[in-house]
């Protein structure tokens, strides 16, 4: 595991070559400030609500990678004043799907900091967010010697088709996509890395009844307090040293959680599986996109009688979600 | 008043104290540095009555807190004279109430100390079982820094049988480090002729913070209420629990004066307990149960969880589930088959969700053949096949309140046999070879029939020795065909009952049985074929229907 972990990090710095920097505040990032690093495509129609609502919650500075954005991404992070931005032109798919680029900046910025690994379209919520900022969380945390906080992806979808809302900029995704599958999910225990694979919801429901396997993984670890020991394994789905990946508790009782809104499934959503079907840079040349181009050309519904309708994070807490555990 | 971080949050706090005229000292922790420590100093030099006392190195369990006790007591005596109570509080304390109406009350009871108290015996909340052994055995290594090395000398100890003499005269007691106590009591603890003794023995008891006082002021009070004044609740780590802005209504209804832990970024909290104008928060009735309760359910939330529930932070190992599905369901094995109209009939008698075979191999059948169920389950067989244990477990969770049914067969995928089994929460009734009839019943060519039936009886056969076996913990009713078929009410009656919904009532109406008309000569046929139908047990070849025959029959043991 030592060996795994040191080849990743290494792989981290000789990745790290790729990275042009566009503009770095990290200078600006004082000790216990809260991170955000986050790698993205063409997001740009995203983003302006994405920073808003992180910042409401108390991120206090983000490190994004722009992959050779063509929709003016890169220009508009550019422009904050809390933001850092590193741009690249290389490979997602070699670069581990971004991790490597990610397992570097983290490891050069970011050690001792608590940070939050999202993607733009992923909307962090834990117990309590909506009267405790995020630095209640992380203090609690530190305050119970936990130095990972799980949060399951949960994926969002919007009632009727996928393209009958359009999407405008600096809007709530979820005013769109707020249904989800409550009570699909299946998990199994990864035997050498501890840590939970978690498949199932609308994904699963709708693009993989056939072949369950390859549905994709939603068990993450998006929050740690980050050492430059650590490394990102798989995604944030897997982390090591595998102490971290014990999120969840085996004796019955609950650890504290969190949900990743998911809100992929917008209007945007087929020109992007489009796209991605060209690069053939996501897992598995791209399979997972393979599928939902054949499918959305038909039949682009994820809503069916038993979704849910989103309405805050005690309603994930009820539906076994997410947990509070012994947080009060 | 003890601070060790959050300096900004105990200057505003000793404001509020002192603005009610009680004089403060403040101990700052060693481990601050001295710059930081300055800046308060600083900061509250404009108060004459607060001032600030030698500083000790406080870690967590160790002697520290209390030499910092110790040091603060008697600046305040020696400085102070007029004072009659020392309250000790924390950096992170939050008197609720107006300072007034504790002086007030205080004043009400000159001589009594609030301090709680309580033998080792009856206290329940250590953590990590050492409750006894933390007076008789010595802790030279810190548990926050060198676990493994106080675990080890912790085993070695237990293990040599070494016990450190407990000073004559004294009996442990446990409790809350903070205390209110007359000047009376603890000048007599702090001046003690043999308080150097004392000191020598706590020194090296583990966490001496909650027995140091607790235990000595037993030797000098005349007048101990054994509890805290300071609200402060624990969870199953022992830490303090933390107060933030959303704990105010809470906290008001709360009726004790002071509360810890306050999260220093709760602006709210502060702004509305360190008002000075007197009685500007509207005096609520006080309710501390809730507060009880809601951090008592949030330790039981991490400790035991939601049974039956599996998810991102609870994924128990096999026999910590704390229930392995989360209600009561029902699996009926053999009845879809005997009876005609037995889906419906079980839903109007129980007022439960009847589904067909939840593992029939093509797909899923859900009542009312739905396609989705609750919690969007899908009904394809390869995603259920994937996880059957998943699937099950979240069929029930998803429907929790609403009992579940189903019908189940050799004719289903078997992987889910050993959970049904094991799971206390199943009820399992199974009538064997009730398989046979639908063969019985069907169109097809004898060698196919007969093929079938070969296969189905060792698919049940397996199935039945799980049910069968030791390790089942399931509500398991088995009965032949021939056995059930004799007198089926009575049986039907006992797992209705067991269902325990709607009317108590006797049943009325049986659910209408398949015509058996020559099952036994399609039996006897069988078996003229060289296969040997036993699990149905013992049905006589001439048997047209006429129902006398049925009082001759005997039961049929199945090995």
């Amino acid at each position: 595991m030592r060996v795994r972990r040191r080849r990743r990090i290494i792989r981290a710095i000789r990745k790290s070559n790729e990275l042009n920097v566009v503009q770095n505040h990290t200078d600006r990032i004082r000790p216990g400030d809260i991170l955000l690093v986050c790698t993205m495509r063409n997001e740009r129609v995203r983003l302006p609500y994405f920073l808003q609502y992180y910042r409401d919650m108390g991120v206090n500075h983000f490190l994004f990678v722009d992959n050779d954005s063509t929709d003016g991404s890169l220009d508009y992070v550019a422009g904050q004043p809390d933001v850092s931005v590193w741009h690249t032109r290389a490979s997602y798919k070699r670069a581990a799907f971004g991790v490597d680029w990610m397992n570097w900046l983290q490891r050069k910025y970011a050690s001792g900091h608590w940070t939050l690994v999202v993607d733009p379209d992923e909307f962090f919520i834990y117990p309590f967010c909506d009267t405790r900022p995020i630095r209640a969380l992380t203090d609690w945390l530190d305050n119970s010697s936990i130095r990972s906080f799980g949060a399951m992806l949960l994926d969002m979808y919007p009632k009727g088709r996928l393209d009958a809302q359009p999407y405008r900029e600096g809007q709530d995704p979820l005013e769109i996509a707020n249904w989800f599958d409550s009570g699909n999910y299946m998990i199994t225990r990864n035997q050498v890395f501890g840590n939970l694979w978690i498949q199932g919801g609308p994904r699963a429901r709708v693009f993989f009844p056939d072949k369950p396997k390859k549905a994709p993984a939603l068990n993450k670890i998006p929050l740690v307090k980050w050492d430059r020991k650590y490394a990102y394994s798989s995604s944030t789905h897997m982390i090591l040293p595998r102490g971290l990946n014990q999120v969840y508790d085996e004796w019955g009782g609950e650890k504290a959680s969190g949900v990743l809104l998911h809100t992929k499934f917008l209007d945007t959503f087929g020109a992007k599986a489009e796209e991605e079907l060209q690069r053939k840079q996501h897992y598995s040349g791209g399979a997972e996109y393979k599928v939902y181009a054949k499918q959305l050309k038909d039949d682009p519904e994820l809503w069916c009688k038993w979704s849910e309708k989103y309405i805050n994070w005690r309603q994930l807490e009820i539906l076994g979600l997410m947990s509070k555990g012994n947080w009060a | 008043m003890l601070v060790h971080n959050a300096l900004g949050r105990a200057e505003q706090v000793a404001r509020h104290w002192a603005a009610a005229g009680c004089p403060v000292v403040i101990h700052v922790d060693r481990n601050v540095p001295r710059w930081t420590n300055d800046v308060l100093v600083k900061a509250l030099a404009d108060l004459p009555d607060v001032i600030f006392c030698k500083r000790h190195r406080c870690e967590w369990g160790t002697w520290g807190i209390v030499a910092a006790s110790q040091g603060a007591s008697e600046v305040m005596l020696e400085r102070f004279p007029e004072v009659r109570h020392v309250y000790l509080a924390s950096g992170s304390c939050l008197p609720l109430r107006p300072v007034q109406e504790l002086i007030d009350y205080l004043a009400e009871r000159p001589r009594t100390d609030f301090i709680e108290s309580v033998t080792t015996a009856d206290v329940p909340w250590t953590v990590g079982g050492l409750d006894e052994e933390r007076f008789t055995m010595s802790f030279p290594f810190s548990w926050k820094k060198h676990r493994y090395l106080f675990d080890r000398w912790v085993a070695v100890q237990r293990r040599l049988g070494v016990k450190r003499r407990i000073p004559k005269g004294i009996v442990p007691h446990m409790g809350s480090q903070w205390w209110c106590l007359t000047r009376q009591t603890l000048s007599a603890i702090l001046q003690d002729p043999e308080r150097a003794e004392f000191d020598r023995y706590f020194r090296k008891v583990w966490i001496p913070d909650e027995s140091y006082f607790q235990t000595r002021v037993r030797l000098y009070a005349t007048n101990i209420e054994s509890r805290s004044l300071t609200l402060s609740k624990f969870d199953f780590q022992g830490k303090p629990h933390i107060f933030y802005d959303d704990h105010l209504q809470l906290l008001r209804r709360s009726d004790c004066f002071v509360a810890r832990k306050i999260w220093p970024h709760a602006d709210r909290l502060y702004k509305a307990f360190l008002t000075d104008t007197e009685g500007a928060m509207k005096r609520t009735e006080p309710n501390p149960g809730k507060i009880d309760r809601i951090f008592a359910k949030a330790v039981v939330r991490r400790t035991r969880g939601r049974p039956g529930l599996y998810m991102q932070s609870r994924f128990p190992n096999e026999g910590w589930e704390n229930g392995v599905t989360s209600g009561r369901y029902s699996v009926f094995e053999g009845f879809a088959d005997l009876f005609e109209n037995f889906d419906s009939w079980l839903t109007n008698t129980t007022g439960s969700r009847v589904h067909g075979h939840l593992f029939a191999p093509e797909r899923v059948e859900y009542a009312d053949q739905q396609a989705v169920m609750n919690g969007a389950l899908s009904d394809s067989a390869p995603l259920r096949d994937y996880n059957p244990r998943a699937f099950l477990t979240s069929l029930i969770w998803n429907s929790r309140g609403e009992r579940q049914c189903f019908q189940f067969g050799p004719h289903d995928t078997q992987d889910i046999s050993w959970f049904l089994a094991k799971d206390p929460n199943a009820q399992i009734s199974v009538i064997t070879g009730a398989w046979a009839v639908p063969l019985f019943k069907s169109n097809s060519n004898f060698a196919d029939i007969r093929k079938e039936a070969a296969q189905l009886q060792k698919i049940e056969r397996e199935h039945l020795n799980i049910l069968r076996s030791g390790y089942s913990k399931a509500r398991i009713r088995i009965w032949t065909m021939a056995e059930f078929i004799e007198a089926p009410m009575e049986p039907l009656q006992t797992i209705i009952d067991e269902i325990g919904n709607k009317s108590q009532r006797r049943l009325a109406e049986a659910p209408k049985l398949a015509d058996l008309t020559g099952f036994g000569q399609f039996l006897q046929n069988l078996k003229n074929q060289g296969m040997h139908p036993y699990l149905m047990g013992d049905f006589p070849v001439a048997r047209e229907g006429s129902s006398g025959q049925q009082s001759k029959r005997k039961p049929y043991l199945v090995r």
